[in-house]
């Protein structure tokens, strides 16, 4: 009965997307069309995961055919739980856009490609949570990689042409190096389906196992924006139009780094490369958090913040233990919920101050009291402090660390204190430049209300008037900071279910079960 | 496994031409870069297929080791179809560079640029405060 669903949260937004592709001329069936599919993958999504976490995960052979020929889908609690956050994220995004599109008259605009577009995302990002073998997940990450490509240099200004061109040529290699990754495991394993990779792994010598895991990771690794492949992130996400970049930061970073799960627990369970991955995961926190300090845009901050958090999921999975791997997961989703309402709370004042540079905003608090609500509750959460839900997955990441004990996990848990200390440095510093500093005290100071005033001396009709901030892009920026708060009441709950994935990914002997059910681990062929 | 020595000297030719050209600034070649490359990995996979055989279409006669196999071709299909999608947006996206900068040159980050030049300016937050706004004026003035 759940298995029916699986193929829908695929369907569903693929073919909204050719719905608003062909009422590209009407905006308003349009908007309906993608809000409709988004609600419906959400509340399909929402059923799977309590499916599947009371009856376990579901397999789906795509048009019956015998699962190590046909292309076969897999939800287990991972997947499930990855495709209930993402699908709120997109929901939420596609409201602010919405109310961000309606004030800006796109009705105008003679074809609108935004939604078919994001509706396509929609359908890569469900694909690769979905995907039964590699290929598929290529397959995925290539959707939504090209859907992102579009969306990136919407309206193709100079800035968003400039960010484009980095990120379109660093993606293409990660895909290149992916697909090469691809033929050589095919090459010597004969088989791109996760489960039978999984099984037939251990009797490849060492040395080849150590090649094509380092190839797959460093794939996976410019996805998730892992440093030293994390460079081309906040040169290419802070120029995308507001809800891009707060879909973008939200979830294909994620995607990067759910693929790492799967390859560091199904595919190479054995520890050969945890310590590597660890020192990765220590740089990547370091450098991203002190690249968020020296940045002087809010956009650029968060881009950078974001990379310097990838760490402490890459620190999770480098565990190679339960408590480390549900960590991760639950850092995940706290993460992807709390980046993007920190994205979006920084749309919001690029709507109310017209610029998101700290140099050149200030006075936020009193001109705009809610929008400083709404990014300072995300940005305690992203800092670690205590009721959170950001200090909950610091605080079970750490715990996982304490438990190996050893001298670098130490050095570990330390960098990821001081890195949490580092983000709430960057992120006090927004708030007391943008929200605290009144506005008077900023250098060269226009205020919009000063600059209408000069322009039309005896205008009744000011410029804030007509620019006020439209009611959906607050609602949906209140929506998400509410989801990020729930995160902390329902955190129970929430670490039990990632506990529950977490185990069924400990060891590949589970998946490999489930999706080859009889075949036994290392007897192959 | 016997793979053609010619297939992969070309692959291997294919992709060290396409990796020289990536590191080029100049967009145009980048993208023949991709191109050559994109083919190279097409080549991996049909190699990793092994031996060549006869077409994979059912046939009572022969013995199913002399099949080609036929996954590394449905995969290079697939591939073709992104690299072919993928380019024709990466041209378009060269082309409209090309008018907004005349040239065929990968742009510097503004951002970049200032930092490094050092012309970002970071407001200093303020620090002193003002005596008469404490508890204790007496203290703050000593």
């Amino acid at each position: 009965m759940i298995a029916a669903l699986v193929p829908l949260v695929v369907l569903v937004p693929l073919i909204a997307a050719a719905l608003t592709l062909v009422l590209g001329r009407r905006a308003r069936p349009q908007r309906i069309v993608a809000a409709l599919a988004l609600t419906t993958v959400l509340v399909i999504s929402i059923v799977l995961l309590i499916g599947v976490d009371q009856q376990g995960a579901v397999v789906v052979e795509a048009g019956n055919w015998p699962t190590p020929f046909g292309i076969v889908l897999v939800v287990d609690r991972l997947a499930a739980l990855m495709l209930v956050v993402s699908s709120l994220v997109l929901l939420a995004v596609l409201v602010f856009s919405i109310g961000q599109g309606l004030a800006d008259g796109d009705d105008e605009t003679p074809v609108s490609i935004y939604y078919p577009t994001y509706l396509i995302l929609t359908t890569g990002v469900m694909v690769a949570f979905v995907a039964g073998d590699l290929f598929n997940l290529y397959v995925g990450f290539e959707i939504l990689l090209v859907a992102s490509y579009v969306l990136i240099t919407l309206g193709g200004t100079q800035a968003r042409i400039r960010a484009g061109v980095t990120y379109v040529i660093v993606s293409l290699l990660s895909s290149i190096l992916f697909l090469s990754a691809i033929a050589m495991i095919y090459g010597a394993l004969g088989t791109v389906n996760l489960a039978q990779i999984a099984d037939r792994m251990s009797e490849l010598p060492i040395d080849v196992q150590i090649v094509l895991h380092v190839m797959l990771l460093v794939a996976f690794g410019i996805k998730a924006a892992v440093f030293p492949l994390s460079f081309w992130l906040p040169d290419s996400y802070p120029s995308a139009p507001a809800p891009v970049t707060a879909a973008f930061a939200g979830l294909l970073t994620k995607i990067g780094v759910y693929a790492i799960i799967r390859a560091e627990t199904v595919i190479f369970p054995s520890p050969e490369l945890n310590p590597a991955l660890m020192v990765v995961a220590l740089l990547t926190m370091v450098v991203g958090a002190l690249g968020a300090v020296a940045q002087a845009d809010i956009k650029r901050i968060l881009s950078f913040t974001l990379v310097s958090h990838i760490g402490y999921m890459i620190l999770g999975v480098a565990l190679g233990t339960v408590a480390g791997t549900a960590a991760a997961i639950y850092y995940i989703v706290h993460h992807i919920v709390v980046q993007t309402t920190l994205f979006l709370a920084a749309g919001l004042v690029e709507r109310e101050a017209g610029s998101t540079s700290i140099t050149r905003i200030g006075g936020l608090l009193a001109s705009a009291p809610l929008v400083a609500v709404l990014f300072f509750i995300p940005a305690l959460s992203l800092g670690g402090i205590p009721p959170f839900s950001g200090f909950i997955g610091k605080l079970g990441l750490f715990e996982a660390t304490a438990e190996q004990g050893d001298a670098l996990a130490y050095v570990l848990i330390g960098a990821g204190a001081l890195v949490s200390l580092l983000t709430l440095y960057a992120l006090v510093r927004v708030w007391n430049l943008a929200f605290w500093r009144p506005a008077a005290d900023v250098e060269g100071d226009e205020s919009r209300l000063l600059r209408a005033v000069e322009e039309a001396p005896d205008s009744t009709a000011t410029l804030a008037e007509t620019r006020a901030t439209p009611r959906l892009m607050t609602l949906s920026t209140v929506g998400m900071v509410i989801v990020g708060l729930s995160l902390t009441v329902f955190a129970g709950p929430l670490y039990g279910l990632a506990d529950r994935a977490a185990q069924g990914l400990d060891g590949s002997s589970d998946y490999i079960e489930l999706v080859l059910p009889g075949a036994t681990t290392g007897e192959g062929e | 496994m016997t793979v053609s020595l010619v297939l992969v000297v070309i692959m291997a030719a294919l992709i060290a031409c396409g990796v020289y050209l990536l590191l080029e600034r100049s967009l145009t070649r980048v993208v023949l870069g991709f191109l050559l490359i994109g083919n190279g990995v097409n080549l991996l996979i049909l190699i990793m297929g092994g031996p060549a055989g006869f077409a994979p279409i059912y046939n009572e006669d022969l013995d199913p080791a002399q099949y080609n196999d036929p996954l590394p071709q449905a995969l290079i299909l697939t591939a073709i179809v992104i690299t072919f999608a993928v380019s024709a947006f990466l041209l378009a996206l060269i082309y409209r560079s090309w008018r907004l900068a005349n040239a065929d040159d990968l742009t510097d980050d503004a951002d970049d640029v200032a930092l490094r030049d050092g012309t970002v300016a970071m407001p200093a937050e303020e620090v002193a405060f003002d005596a008469d706004d404490t508890d204790f004026p007496a203290e703050a003035s000593r």
